[in-house]
């Protein structure tokens, strides 16, 4: 039974992505739908990973600065922590999980409640592809521009480190940044990018999938939005997994 | 016109239509009546390929839409305008762009044209400067004439409406009537309206069938419904007491 209703699910979603994945049905509509839809998706998400990743940044750093406690291991080392934290996992994967609640939900409710007062159905008798024009800007402009965001959230991060330090002292600063110097690998951000790039698609085709198929009223779109959330998050989960495997071991 | 034949849909083990078969004119208001629950949102749904159906044939004109592919259903459904029961206005667009959002995608005409064409509808069902507003500033019965407004922005030749005058007045019903059977016969298009509103009926049922558990159990016109040996069709239409009374006192009249 639960194989049944997985593969139900796993066949729904693919065939949904057959329809979003067409040729949109004009092109000036669709690019007006992108643009409004990176301003909703990723810019307006730009203050609350501004503020998770700065107190974070001084977070990691606090943290390492109070566990090193041998005099033989360097305090530039804190840098190089707070770096290599912030880059393999808090600014993508961390970011991502967040997103997928901040995003996921205001995707699947936004489709959900379309669906429900047949907005969705207007537009198919209308003869407009209902998937391609709702759904593939929005994973279009979350995949190709979160990955920035991950970049911006690794700044910051940084920055709140920086921060904490100049306010405790609990490194000198020079050590700090000796630290983020430190063996630094281009590949890391790359790889990190990436990671960023595959849990956008996730979060916003998930999140679509369980919108665009809710049902049952207000309580329905609730179901669904809650639903986009535990999966998408499940899922990134895995894929950081995988991801790591690929381009890390 | 179009030709319903042999239609059957089953959801599950449950069949909720059965061998359905009805033929709509154009120029006509075409009424689908039945109780809640009786099959008639699901027949009008397979009538616009929003739900596929089993077995049967769905024909518009001489082309069988139930046999077409999605690329052929986008063509013909280009010729459909359709009012929801809740009237389905998109949230994010006024009132203006709601209507326009058609043409936007299916047509090359400039911004005035368009202009010009949303105001003639808007004009077309009695609305006036209400371009910039949203649904959510809209009355129910508004909202409703904007959906008709939109379902004709680009002369559909076939008009679907969805229990019209759900939670609408009895002055504001028929008004959206009076609209809806106007439009039908000025643009000659063939319209099905479903309705368990039995003022509609005799207001504009210029063809009326009558859905009982998802069989067509009664074809006829308005004039005929009051007199109908039905047993069924009676009850429905003769369920409340003022309907009663109405036909106590044409019997005794007859008498």
């Amino acid at each position: 039974m639960i194989m049944k209703n997985a593969l139900d699910i796993l066949g729904r979603y693919v065939l949904l992505m057959r329809k979003v994945f067409t040729k949109p049905d004009k092109s000036s509509i669709f690019w007006k739908q992108f643009f409004t839809d990176v301003e909703k998706l990723v810019l307006n998400s730009i203050p609350i990973v501004a503020v998770i990743s700065v107190f974070i940044g001084a977070v990691i750093v606090i943290q390492t600065a109070s566990n090193i406690e041998s005099p033989f291991i360097p305090k530039m080392y804190v840098g190089y922590m707070a770096r290599e934290s912030l880059v393999l996992e808090f600014c993508s994967t961390m970011i991502a999980l967040i997103l997928a609640g901040k995003v996921g939900s205001n995707i699947s409710s936004e489709i959900g409640s379309m669906r429900i007062t047949e907005q969705i159905d207007a537009m198919e008798i209308m003869g407009i592809n209902s998937a391609n024009y709702l759904v593939l800007p929005k994973i279009l402009a979350a995949t190709i521009f979160n990955p920035f965001l991950m970049l911006m959230s690794f700044m910051i991060g940084l920055l709140g480190g920086a921060m904490i330090i100049f306010i405790t002292g609990i490194v000198t600063m020079s050590q700090y940044v000796d630290g983020l110097h430190y063996a630094f690998r281009s590949y890391y951000i790359f790889y990190s990018m990436t990671k960023m790039a595959v849990f956008s698609f996730i979060i916003t085709s998930i999140s679509s999938f369980y919108g665009y198929y809710a049902s049952g009223g207000s309580l329905g779109v609730g179901s669904s939005s809650t639903k986009a959330i535990v999966a998408s998050s499940v899922l990134i989960l895995v894929a950081n997994l995988v991801i790591t495997h690929i381009m890390l071991v | 016109m179009i030709r319903v034949e042999k239609l059957n849909k089953f959801f599950g083990e449950k069949q909720v239509l059965k061998d359905v078969s009805i033929e709509y004119q154009p120029g006509k208001c075409s009424l689908v009546i039945g109780a809640s629950g009786s099959g008639k949102t699901v027949l009008l749904k397979s009538l616009v390929g929003l739900l596929p159906i089993d077995s049967g044939e769905i024909w518009y004109d001489d082309i069988l839409f139930s046999s077409l592919g999605e690329k052929e259903i986008k063509n013909i459904r280009k010729e459909i305008g359709m009012l929801f029961q809740g009237s389905a206005l998109f949230d994010f667009a006024s009132v203006e762009e709601n209507i326009r959002f058609p043409m936007d995608f299916f047509t090359e005409w400039s911004k005035e044209e368009k202009l010009e064409r949303v105001n003639f509808c808007l004009k077309r069902v009695n609305l006036i400067n209400v371009n910039k507003l949203f649904p959510n500033e809209l009355s129910g019965g508004m909202q409703k004439r904007v959906g008709i407004a939109r379902a004709i922005a680009l002369n559909p030749k076939y008009l679907f409406c969805d229990e019209p005058n759900s939670g609408l007045d009895p002055h504001t019903s028929i008004l959206i009537d009076q609209l809806i059977a106007e439009i039908t016969k000025e643009y000659n298009i063939t319209t099905i309206v479903n309705t368990h509103d039995m003022n509609s009926v005799m207001e504009i049922g210029d063809q009326v069938s009558f859905i009982h558990k998802g069989e067509k159990v009664w074809e006829g016109s308005r004039n005929d419904i009051l007199t109908s040996n039905s047993a069924e069709l009676n009850e429905f239409v003769f369920a409340n007491n003022m309907a009663k009374r109405v036909k106590e006192m044409m019997q005794q009249a007859s008498r």
